[in-house]
């Protein structure tokens, strides 16, 4: 199946391992991912508080190549930032006429055009949860991830704002945890699942953001987890590259590796570990990786295992006779 | 819409809506619940919270509220605006309050208020390769502000970037820039600031 692709700039070195490994990923599930080509920023989640009409003309040039360049309807983004916006900006547009007479004559000046709702803005994990499908993800799994503790960790801009609507839950989605369940690793309850990492709140207010990474940091070492999957390089970078300063600045001692959640996709598939960039995460993922097993986990013990049903406890009437 | 509401002339929560796309004039029918207070993860950093700001705009205290810090600790993270039981697109709201702010020139010169300027360091790296890169931004954000944490950063988290081959020093510039400068070029034209 064709997609286009807007990788967007952390992907192009920060994020290198989210967009190989999803490269990766892609070609056994039979997905052809078309770049846009000359695709610009999306401005993130700074250009839209200094300017409106820029912020919105700066998106939809991208709509406006991608509706150009490719014969599918589809545009996937694989960071959280880059899909919010062009589904807000692609929303808003058709919402609101004055905006879009506005930036229409803003693409003009560049020569493009673009026809709000041409395009269908998808997420990567959309893509593989809804497009691609379970089925076909477990067809794939050569190397299960036996007794691996993942810790699902959705962020923010994925499933939520739903007023646009969501494919998952905007407050518990559940997608990337089967996906990891089809992969075969131990899927934790992550309550935090869907709190947000702080965002670009590490260069304004660090100790706000220390004390977001600390309780996401927190919460999936309670459970136990091994690692936390995530879908976002700014949550990847946020959770990583930060886990240093919070423990300095709390005491604490985390060490939790954060991977995306393709790349444990591309490692139960069995295929070439140099294309998954594992290694290039700050806090390693190898002790973790290596707690993989052959064998299942057992199920668990449940609590009425060897012991009998005796059910309600019930009066019990006195024998006749 | 009574005629009262329309031949008044606009008064602070208009002018916030106006400036809004989405669902917007929502704002009027408030409730003052305060659930966007309680979903909020950094409301404890706000000098007002979310629900007191409303409060405030329908009161018309434009000062204090373009003079707040609240839009500036806001994360985008979207939860008031889905548990919003009158949709309010909130987070939409502060982006507005923030070019609001900025156009009026109210920002505090303190350590908290580093935010517009970080907006500020993107967008001109954007505007001027069609593309950005985090760390870059990050480095001469610091560096065109805060040299002394620059320094911090380098050689800290900077330095296990740089090792883990994840930081760029120049970024990517597009093919057709001149293009990309047109279009924000007239689009700044159309609705400069806020």
């Amino acid at each position: 199946m064709k997609y286009g692709y807007y990788p967007g700039c952390s992907m192009e070195k920060n994020a290198r391992s989210y967009h190989t490994s999803t490269m990766a990923v892609a070609k056994p599930l039979g997905i052809e991912f078309i770049e846009v080509d000359d695709w610009n920023c999306c401005g993130a989640t700074e250009y839209i508080a200094i300017n409106k009409i820029p912020a919105y003309a700066l998106v939809s040039r991208n709509l406006a190549l991608a509706a150009d360049q490719n014969d599918s309807e589809n545009l996937v983004a694989p960071c959280s930032a880059c899909f919010l916006n062009l589904k807000k900006v692609d929303h808003y547009l058709q919402e609101n006429t004055e905006l879009k007479e506005k930036v229409d004559i803003a693409l003009d000046a560049g020569g493009l055009s673009y026809e709000p709702g041409t395009i269908n803005v998808q997420h990567l994990l959309e893509t593989l949860s809804v497009d691609i499908g379970l089925d076909a993800i477990k067809a794939q799994v050569k190397k299960p991830l036996y007794n691996l503790r993942v810790a699902p960790y959705y962020g923010c801009l994925v499933p939520r704002p739903a007023t646009m609507g969501s494919f998952d839950d905007p407050e518990h989605p559940t997608s990337m945890d089967k996906i990891l369940e089809v992969l075969g690793a131990t899927v934790i309850d992550y309550p935090l699942k869907a709190q947000c990492c702080g965002g670009h709140m590490t260069q304004i207010s660090e100790n706000t953001a220390l004390e977001l990474i600390r309780r996401l940091l927190k919460n999936a070492q309670d459970s136990e987890a091994d690692m936390i999957a995530t879908l976002c390089p700014m949550c990847q970078l946020n959770l990583d590259a930060y886990q240093d300063a919070v423990n300095a600045h709390f005491g604490t001692k985390f060490k939790i590796p954060i991977v995306y959640f393709t790349q444990l996709m591309g490692l139960a598939f069995d295929l070439p570990e140099n294309e998954l960039g594992f290694g290039k995460e700050i806090v390693s993922a190898k002790p973790a990786l290596a707690k993989i097993t052959e064998q299942a986990p057992k199920p668990k013990r449940t609590r009425e295992r060897g012991k009998k049903n005796v059910g309600l406890p019930m009066p019990i009437m006195a024998e006749e006779g | 819409m009574t005629d009262t509401l329309t031949s008044r002339p606009p008064t602070l929560i208009d002018k916030i809506i106006a400036e809004t796309p989405g669902k917007a004039s929502n704002l009027y029918a408030c409730l003052q619940c305060g659930t966007c207070s309680g979903s909020c993860p950094s409301g404890p950093d706000m000098d007002h919270s979310p629900r007191t700001i409303f409060a405030m705009i329908d009161s018309g205290l434009e000062d204090q509220v373009l003079m707040s810090n609240t839009p500036w600790y806001c994360v985008s993270c979207y939860y008031c605006m889905v548990r919003c039981p009158q949709e309010i697109p909130i987070t939409d709201i502060m982006y507005t309050l923030k070019r609001m702010a900025i156009e009026a020139g109210y920002f505090r010169e303190v350590d908290q208020d580093k935010a517009p300027e970080f907006s500020e360091t993107f967008m001109d790296l954007v505007e001027n390769n069609g593309r950005s890169f985090e760390l870059g931004v990050v480095m001469r954000h610091h560096l065109r502000y805060h040299p002394l944490s620059a320094v911090k950063l380098a050689t800290g988290m900077g330095l296990k970037m740089i090792t883990k081959g994840r930081m760029d020093f120049t970024p990517t510039k597009i093919k057709n820039l001149p293009q990309l400068k047109a279009i924000l070029k007239k689009a700044k034209e159309l609705g400069g600031a806020a």
